[in-house]
């Protein structure tokens, strides 16, 4: 037990070595002159990082594989009710797009050859 | 007769869990969602503005990233709290526990001097889109943190009388405590950088 516990305070020790430098990082990252996508995309790597970090380590994630029911090699309750979470965490955030791409109300063509074109006053 | 909850101390054999520990990853998830959606309204917002200012031109980095650490330190000394505990080490238990909610509050101190400073430029929630988010997205990480240091405290302090009587339950609660401060800290991993650098 005490072994054990030795070698996760070990592991914790790594884990805020790591938040701290992934930290430093992320904010002299956002110093850098890069276009908004890949600023986005580099913020949002390193924040998934250390999330993960602290949800495999600080939360012990990694350790929760109990199969359920036990009898069966299952993922257990923790691990799969936090799938569902993640699927449906997906969906609401994705909501946005729908908006996005929602074209009610709005005046759209497709090119059609044989409509009719508008004449357009020559710009003087 | 007394009623006790069932599976508090051992686990229960079908799920391998006790019910302490399903029960706070289930809050948990519950929280992801509430989150979840004001991080998705944060995107609507921010893709249907005709104008977004960049974080670092209205808010103090250098501020948010110190709070950054001060969070993450408190879930550090948050996990060796714990680790004291299955160590049989109830005075390292409060020293760490002690420098959680030390931590905590300090990030709170931080947080007021900077809404404090956001009203005396005149930066209130109806003041832009970008501002109502800001305040919603770090007031309900607030109110979180708020309730979490009452819980720690509690522990500290007339709570943790229970480490006499029932040490492993003590220890579950603090374990599902942990879970619970480990997941405001990972909520302000991502509200920094969405917040403050994007």
């Amino acid at each position: 037990m005490s072994d054990d516990v030795q070698h996760h305070i070990a592991v914790y020790k790594k884990v805020a070595a790591s938040l701290a430098v992934l930290t430093t990082l992320t904010v002299g990252v956002s110093y850098l002159d890069v276009a908004v996508p890949l600023a986005v995309t580099i913020a949002l790597v390193i924040a998934a990082t250390k999330g993960s970090l602290v949800v495999s380590f600080f939360m012990h994630l990694l350790e929760e594989k109990k199969p359920v029911p036990l009898s069966r090699g299952g993922i257990g309750l923790i691990i799969g009710s936090l799938l569902v979470t993640a699927l449906f965490f997906l969906v609401i955030i994705f909501i946005p797009l729908m908006g996005h791409s929602d074209k009610v109300g709005t005046y759209f063509s497709l090119p059609n050859a044989n409509a009719p074109t508008v004449e357009t006053p020559a710009a003087h | 007769m007394s009623m006790d909850i069932p599976y508090i101390v051992d686990e229960r054999p079908d799920t391998g869990l006790t019910n302490v520990k399903l029960g706070i990853w289930l809050f948990l998830a519950s929280e992801v969602m509430l989150f979840g959606a004001l991080f998705s309204s944060y995107v609507l917002l921010r893709l249907m503005a005709p104008e977004w200012p960049v974080g670092a031109d209205v808010l103090n980095v250098p501020m948010g990233t110190f709070n950054t650490v001060v969070l993450i330190g408190s879930s550090v000394t948050m996990v060796f709290a714990y680790a004291s505990l299955q160590m049989d080490n109830l005075a390292g238990f409060k020293k760490f526990m002690g420098a959680t909610i030390g931590l905590s509050l300090l990030f709170m101190v931080v947080k007021g001097f900077e809404y404090n400073h956001e009203f005396e430029i005149g930066n209130f929630p109806w003041t832009s889109t970008y501002l109502a988010i800001y305040f919603t997205m770090t007031g309900l990480h607030a109110l979180h943190i708020v309730g979490g240091v009452v819980v720690n405290a509690y522990f500290l302090g007339p709570g943790s009388k229970l480490w006499e009587t029932n040490k492993t339950q003590f220890t579950n609660r603090i374990e599902a405590a942990g879970l619970y401060w480990h997941f405001v800290d990972l909520v302000w991993i991502f509200l920094f950088p969405v917040l403050y650098l994007l």
